[in-house]
């Protein structure tokens, strides 16, 4: 078992685009509406930075700001979790090598790399520290969540912990539908009094947690980053619950015991 | 931290298959790089190919995985014993104990590639594509864990060029929080028109085989390779190799430009030295992450005089492989296990005439001989992301 506390959290999806705003949907108050997603507010880039981002990094660096607002970015390592990474320009290379001139352009190409929101989030803080991003694709939340605590566990480190995943753009989206743009932020830390609290476990034969409200529950299951509802759920109400992720194997899940503040 | 031993490694790279085949590549100063023929690909450079690649498909159980990627893989698990060494501690520890911890770049995005050239008339992919079992970026660790029934914790790592060198640190992490109790790791990376024209557009691709540390270097030769270890806490009666510490940084300076000191590359050997409770002063060799291009190894080669001043042999094997990409880390830490399994420090390949501007260190131009105990093993990717692994003598 693996545990920590958590410090700061951030959330940038339709309908859902703080922690405090989400929070009566969260906790079963209100139901889900999904609305336009705003092109968000960046402002820990630099203007000329921020220029050369994609709709990808940029909703990576909504959540990873908000988690952070009150801390000391600089400090913390990082972990980003995408199952699809940026798809929109995936397409538009393999559009391009698939024409008669097979040129790339050079800030497209180095924005491809998995972990370019990972590379851009550490110009703009200046976070200097161990950072990791990384892909298990349905299972790239849980997957994600355990590599940040376990790092924070060994190494006594705070995390920046992001999961993300933009809606997928056609032909693609035929063969992997995620029908929305989800990303969710924790900051991670070693245990500590008086903060809300995660307590990780490999969980054999459990089913996964589902969201009671359906319009929230289509959210989770059509977008990889958005099986973390049930755990921003969790932490929203008012005791502590055990939610179950799905992992990587039929049957398998990854519990998470989740203490409110 | 924990020692954990190599229980068993492999590598596949242009040189060919398995440990002996590099080894005595290493030795003889024989290269694997050839003229870029693959595909219809019209840049003129150099690519490092796996030989057998075209003529090796995936089938059984599996077939949904082919794809140019996932057959390095396969090619490596069935080299040098690696399945059935795994397989003797699955034995040993239980499927769900075994951690599998993969680093790609792109994966098998080559398959989308060609998908995308023959996309159906109104636009969609054709129905043989598999989007899950060739292009996702987990493709790899899936195909990998399912090869060899092993259900413990898996991700893939992708952070560019220090992917699967920075899977042996989140191993190390998982077991040492209990989470596993050993770790399939290392990584793949085929050819792709992405990587050729990609580096090509930043204008990093040589026109020549490329030449680290050179005066006259240009830029990086692609290569294709997998390489892989089975990571487990030490045995009674274990020998050869051991990870003794590990170190990740990120320079957060630019996407694809290092840091010009070199200040995240010292960062992570630092980081590396202090996890291991060792002074720079114990190293042997340092495999340096050397890719050929004008600014990395001009970083580089300050961070490393700046950590061991003039007195540790270093060299890159690059000119022998390729850049192999996400596959590098491991291809490199297992070519770091060889030079300590088989006491030899291999050379520069087309190294000619060391770049005078470079910072002073003492490079290996020709293999040789030598007592290996410590190495450091760097590797140094886009976005800044830095892994500097310390391999030892068990």
């Amino acid at each position: 078992m693996t545990t920590c506390s958590i410090l700061g959290t951030g959330l940038y999806a339709p309908g859902l685009e703080s922690p405090s705003q989400a929070a009566p949907v969260l906790r079963g108050e209100q139901a889900y509406q999904a609305a336009e997603l705003p092109s968000p507010q960046l402002d820990c880039l630099p203007r000329n930075e921020r220029r050369r981002t994609t709709p990808a990094i940029r909703l990576a660096l909504a959540a990873a700001q908000q988690a952070t607002v009150n801390l000391d970015a600089a400090g913390l390592a990082t972990v980003f979790a995408t199952s699809s990474g940026d798809m929109p320009l995936v397409d538009t290379i393999c559009t391009s090598l698939a024409g008669p001139d097979r040129a790339l352009s050079p800030t497209l190409f180095h924005n491809s790399v998995h972990n370019a929101p990972a590379g851009y989030w550490s110009i703009a803080t200046q976070a200097h520290g161990p950072s990791s991003s990384l892909d298990a694709y349905d299972a790239s939340f849980a997957c994600g969540l355990l590599e940040a605590a376990v790092l924070s566990a060994t190494e006594g480190l705070e995390v920046l912990f992001v999961a993300y995943d933009l809606s997928m753009p056609e032909p693609m989206h035929a063969q992997r539908p995620i029908d929305s743009d989800f990303a969710v932020a924790l900051v991670l830390s070693p245990p500590r009094d008086g903060t809300p609290r995660l307590e990780l476990e490999r969980a054999e034969s459990a089913a996964a947690t589902v969201c009671a409200d359906p319009s929230l529950e289509h959210l989770r299951t059509t977008n990889p980053a958005a099986r973390s509802l049930p755990v921003l759920s969790a932490l929203a109400g008012d005791s502590p619950s055990r939610v179950v992720l799905p992992y990587l194997d039929e049957g398998i899940g990854l519990a998470v015991m989740c203490t409110p503040a | 931290m924990q020692t954990l031993h190599l229980t068993g490694y492999t590598t596949i790279s242009a040189l060919g298959l398995g440990n002996t085949t590099a080894v005595d590549a290493l030795r003889g100063m024989r290269g694997g790089l050839s003229r870029c023929d693959f595909e219809d690909v019209d840049l003129d450079t150099w690519i490092g190919r796996v030989p057998g690649v075209d003529e090796a498909p995936i089938s059984g159980h599996l077939a949904a995985y082919d794809c140019r990627n996932n057959r390095l893989a396969a090619m490596a698990l069935d080299t040098d014993g690696f399945a059935t060494i795994v397989a003797r501690a699955r034995q040993r520890h239980g499927s769900a104990r075994i951690g599998v911890f993969m680093g790609t770049s792109t994966s098998g995005i080559l398959e989308t590639e060609h998908a995308y050239r023959r996309l159906d008339s109104d636009g969609s992919l054709p129905a043989d594509y598999r989007f899950r079992e060739n292009h996702e970026i987990f493709s790899l660790t899936d195909f990998v864990r399912r090869r060899l029934e092993l259900q413990g914790p898996a991700l893939t790592v992708s952070t560019a060029c220090s992917s699967s060198a920075k899977v042996f640190a989140t191993a190390a992490r998982h077991i040492q929080a209990g989470w596993c109790d050993a770790a399939v790791v290392g990584g793949a990376d085929s050819l792709c028109q992405m990587t050729l024209y990609g580096f090509h557009s930043l204008q990093l691709v040589s026109a020549n085989p490329c030449r680290p540390l050179d005066v006259q270097r240009d830029g990086i030769s692609i290569g294709e390779a997998a390489a892989f270890a089975l990571l487990e806490r030490p045995q009674d009666a274990d020998a050869g190799v051991a990870l003794l510490g590990y170190g990740e940084s990120t320079d957060g300076y630019h996407l694809s430009s290092p840091h010009p000191e070199g200040r995240g590359a010292l960062e992570a050997m630092r980081a590396a030295l202090q996890r291991a409770g060792l002074d720079a002063a114990a190293l042997d060799y340092v495999n340096l992450h050397g890719t050929g291009t004008p600014a990395n190894d001009s970083a580089e080669t300050r961070a490393v005089a700046a950590l061991t001043g003039h007195g540790v042999p270093v060299s890159s094997t690059k000119g022998w492989t390729g850049h192999t990409l996400g596959a590098a880390g491991a291809t490199e830490a297992v070519f770091s296990a060889l030079a300590i399994e088989h006491g030899i420090l291999p050379g520069t390949l087309n190294l000619d005439t060391p770049d005078p501007v470079l910072a002073p260190l003492d490079l290996i131009r020709s293999s040789r001989s030598g007592s290996v105990n410590h190495v450091l093993s760097n590797s140094l990717g886009f976005g800044g992301s830095n892994c500097s692994l310390l391999l030892g003598a068990a």
